[in-house]
């Protein structure tokens, strides 16, 4: 179990960094114009968006992660 | 560097003295006034005094300001307000019990002062990959950040010493993590933060003397993720916060919405004839890291506590390596 709950704690470490690295590729060069003050807004609800849908699937992934590793423990 | 030396040590001192010395008179008061709960973990029926929130508050407050006349940043004020008002939220719900969603909205409501201040700054710094701008969305990130670590905290004390334990290896690792990244001025700034709870630490380890209650945890978890914010420290603090971020993950995922544990009617762990901690079978239990911890054999309270520290210092070993891997791009 000991092994298992390091391992976990690696992962979500793992994806963390991947997530991250998602993130900045995908939000970073996002910038729209020809929308004059909205602009700003709309970039930032776009990047909301996206953040959002990565933190479900990232939160998806740890949970498929989590049943995989507590596969035994988690018999209830 | 070496000018914040003197602040430094003086804050520390004061944060250690403070909750080390006020610490026993408050557990008499408590005493007296019969504010006290059972150890639900010790076979005899012992009673332990809580909230321990005065006590470390007060360390809190006096280092901190001990910092601001040396240092005068906005940064401080702003890490005090939010701690202050969490501490605030907490003893509320130490002397009244109030329902699941208050806590959370409260504390988001105790993030604004670091928004009104101007106390963060909007980039969000990844490891390898740099920083992405996210005017708004940390905005909202913000006002996440000081409900999350705070409820996060308040959901690891569950055992005796675990709390404050906990905090101080996470505090201790950001404050390294900070001096990595020549935040240096921020680092000095979190320190109290590890003294105050290592203080705590001599009265909260098993046999506890006191319980920090909703106002100690809530106030120590608010005082980290304040921190993370100003200091721009915000992936590194969660990485450090793992171990506890499991626990709150593994509770939601089971529980599937936002609920006070008083509420819960599965009990995730019971207690064997020699009153080890042993995992329950029961399906309506929540799936807890005591519960993953002891999925295996029963355990004393000691050996879980000690896992739970092994499991904090390991992901304080990758806050440190993400630390360095923020000076390293690809």
């Amino acid at each position: 179990m000991k092994s298992g709950l390091f391992g976990f704690l690696f992962a979500m470490w793992a994806l963390m960094i991947i997530g991250g690295g998602i993130l900045v590729t995908l939000l970073g060069p996002i910038s729209i114009s020809g929308f004059g003050q909205l602009d700003l807004f709309i970039t930032s609800v776009i990047k909301a968006v996206i953040a959002l849908v990565l933190v479900v699937i990232w939160i998806l992934i740890l949970s498929k992660l989590k049943n995989w590793i507590f596969k035994k423990e988690l018999k209830l | 560097m070496i000018d914040l030396l003197v602040p430094a040590i003086i804050s520390c001192m004061v944060a250690f003295v403070m909750v080390f010395v006020m610490t026993p008179p408050l557990i008499k008061i408590l005493e007296k006034r019969n504010f006290a709960v059972k150890d639900v973990n010790k076979k005899e029926n012992i009673m332990v005094v809580r909230p321990g929130g005065p006590a470390i508050i007060a360390g809190i407050i006096a280092s901190e300001l001990v910092l601001y006349a040396f240092l005068q940043m906005n940064e401080i004020l702003a890490i005090l307000i939010t701690t202050s008002a969490a501490f605030v939220i907490g003893y509320v719900d130490d002397r009244k019990v109030m329902g699941g969603w208050f806590k959370p909205v409260a504390l988001a409501i105790a993030a604004i002062p670091i928004i009104a201040l101007g106390a963060y700054d909007s980039n969000l710094a990844f490891p390898l990959f740099g920083t992405v701008q996210i005017p708004a969305l940390y905005l909202v990130l913000i006002i996440f950040m000081i409900p999350i670590t705070g409820n996060t905290i308040n959901s690891i004390d569950v055992l005796n010493g675990v709390a404050s334990g906990f905090m101080v290896i996470a505090s201790f690792s950001l404050s390294i993590c900070l001096v990595i990244v020549q935040n240096y001025e921020i680092a000095i700034v979190s320190l109290p933060l590890g003294f105050v709870s290592l203080a705590f630490y001599k009265y909260h380890k098993i046999p506890s003397k006191i319980f920090p209650g909703d106002s100690g945890a809530l106030t120590l978890g608010a005082m980290y993720g304040a921190i993370a914010i100003v200091g721009g420290v915000e992936i590194i603090a969660a990485v450090a916060l793992l171990p506890a971020v499991i626990n709150s993950f593994l509770f939601l995922s089971s529980v599937k919405r936002i609920v006070e544990h008083r509420q819960i009617k599965g009990k995730p762990v019971e207690h064997t004839d020699d009153f080890r901690l042993k995992a329950t079978d029961d399906k309506k239990a929540p799936v807890t890291l005591v519960r993953l911890i002891l999925a295996r054999g029963p355990m004393s309270e000691k050996q879980v506590g000690v896992t739970i520290f092994k499991l904090a210092i390991f992901s304080g070993i990758l806050a440190i390596i993400t630390a360095f891997m923020m000076g390293v791009s690809i």
